[in-house]
């Protein structure tokens, strides 16, 4: 019942050789090796070799649409955000070579931190260099010994991570399962701190929880909220502010957590709080403190995304459109989609197997698309999914033409 | 709730994820013996813990290899 599940045996080893430590990972290679062997292009090892906006590249030599990028809003092209970009470049450098807490906090993470506080309405935001550490070093850090983490158990790696490098009990609940969560947290004995873990949209099969209730459920306990809002900024809620403002449960959730490698348009990561002991974690928080900050030209873009962000309901209006529009053209194809409505702005087609799922990648990127696959362990139950991320910028033709794709290459490969 | 009482309810518990029949005794081991794979142990795990009223967190699970070590575990929690 170990982690260890799915580690094979250890291989005997003969008289006179030394074990290499890459023989665990001899599953993945053989995995990998068999899938390459059938001619298919090598799906992990993309190259775009020309970007011409936020919905196309040249890729692997092909004009491509981009329908895999979880750039939802479309910002990267932004004029503003790239004059401020370069304004940042020229009066700041190109890096901070520093920790936050040391010499790594310019004048542009200052005004980062203020224009998530006004974008969530909140009064604390902390930024950090990625997504990744943003869950790694806030739940390792505030859930300690004796504490217990409540946790879906379809959520993200870097929350599982952050799980790992802490020292708190883990207890996982199946996925979005109300009943699950509650069960868990009144078996948690009296006086323990309790963090439970949740995200407003589950990335693989573009799933929204069900915030109101989990949200309510985890306070009656005494237990203190994060939410994961990395796939909602920007279009869910009134003010882009996610699922559990959607859900209308905002003011009770202790931390959000989101990243600026999608709707914002670059790369980082964040939590914002309202909690009034928050400005400690600055230095508590290892994955913050010991790690050199955002270079002035990112925190500059992401600034920049993030106002424009507070104004963006026409784009996000859009979004919504392109979202169903897809979901609704696929599901008439007969594909096999992750959800029966559309939720976000994923939508997950799931393949018979991961072969399969290679196959039509390629049909699809030999027809000028580009979606992400994604295969065990990243996903829940052992599914192969073509998952697509809609942005703002594709045009209502573009989606027309994507699912002309979709619908040829799926029948050259015989899964519709 | 004794260690047999608590034996005899996880062997009923496990019989429908005990696929192949395999003989269970207190050496079995469920990735090994059983071939619990991740999802299958997150099911199982749940069932045990609705059957006992208790938790059983990841870390308590990461020291528990064996059918032994799971009865032991529970019947622990059984006794406090």
């Amino acid at each position: 019942m170990s982690e260890g599940v799915s580690q094979a045996d250890q291989p005997v080893l003969r008289e006179g050789e030394k074990p290499d430590l890459f023989d665990k990972f001899e599953e993945t290679i053989k995995i990998r090796e068999s899938l390459l062997a059938s001619g298919v292009e090598d799906p992990f090892s993309l190259v775009m070799e020309k970007v011409l906006s936020p919905t196309r590249a040249i890729c692997n030599g092909r004009d491509t649409i981009l329908l895999g990028t979880y750039n939802y809003m479309g910002m990267t092209f932004d004029p503003d955000v790239i004059q401020a970009g370069k304004d940042a470049l020229d009066n700041f450098g190109s890096g901070t070579t520093g920790s936050r807490v040391l010499n790594g906090t310019y004048q542009g993470h200052k005004e980062c931190e203020e224009a998530l506080k006004e974008f969530y309405g909140m009064d604390h935001a902390m930024v950090f260099s990625t997504g990744y550490q943003a869950n790694l070093g806030i739940i390792s850090t505030i859930a300690g010994k004796g504490d217990y983490v409540v946790l879906d158990i379809d959520s993200h790696a870097s929350i599982w991570d952050g799980c790992s490098l802490g020292n708190a009990e883990i207890v996982p609940f199946k996925h979005n399962d109300i009943e699950a969560m509650e069960k868990r947290l009144r078996r948690i004995p009296e006086g323990a701190g309790i963090l439970v873990v949740l995200e407003g949209v589950y990335s693989m099969l573009g799933d929204i929880a069900p915030l109101k209730e989990m949200v309510t459920v985890a306070k009656k306990y005494g237990a203190m909220v994060l939410v994961d809002e990395a796939h909602s900024m920007g279009f869910i809620g009134n003010h882009g502010r996610g699922v559990c403002e959607q859900a209308g449960v905002i003011d009770d959730v202790d931390f959000v957590i989101g990243t600026f490698s999608k709707s914002v348009g670059t790369v980082g990561g964040f939590c914002v709080s309202n909690h009034p002991k928050f400005e400690i974690m600055r230095l508590v928080c290892r994955p913050y403190v010991f790690t050199a900050s955002l270079p002035p030209s990112v925190v500059a873009t992401a600034a920049t995304s993030i106002r424009k962000l507070m104004h963006g309901s026409n784009k996000r209006a859009h979004l919504w459109e392109n979202s169903k529009r897809l979901h609704g053209g696929l599901t008439a194809m007969g594909f096999k989609l992750g959800t029966d409505e559309p939720q976000s702005a994923i939508v997950a087609v799931i393949m018979p197997d991961l072969n399969k799922g290679a196959a039509m990648w390629e049909a699809l990127l030999k027809e000028g698309l580009y979606v992400n696959l994604a295969r065990p362990p990243a996903t829940p139950a052992n599914m192969t999914l073509l998952r697509c991320s809609l942005c703002a910028e594709h045009s209502a033709e573009e989606v027309e033409t994507i699912l002309g794709m979709f619908e040829r290459a799926g029948k050259a490969v015989g899964i519709i | 709730m004794d260690r047999a009482e608590v034996d005899s309810k996880i062997r009923s518990i496990i019989e429908p994820f005990n696929k192949k029949g395999v003989p269970i005794e207190d050496g079995t081991t469920f990735a090994g013996d059983l071939e619990f794979d991740s999802l299958t142990v997150m099911d199982f795990v749940a069932a045990i813990e609705d059957e006992f009223d208790i938790i059983i967190s990841m870390n308590q699970q990461a020291e528990i290899e064996k059918y032994g070590q799971l009865v032991d575990a529970v019947a622990k929690q059984q006794g406090e």
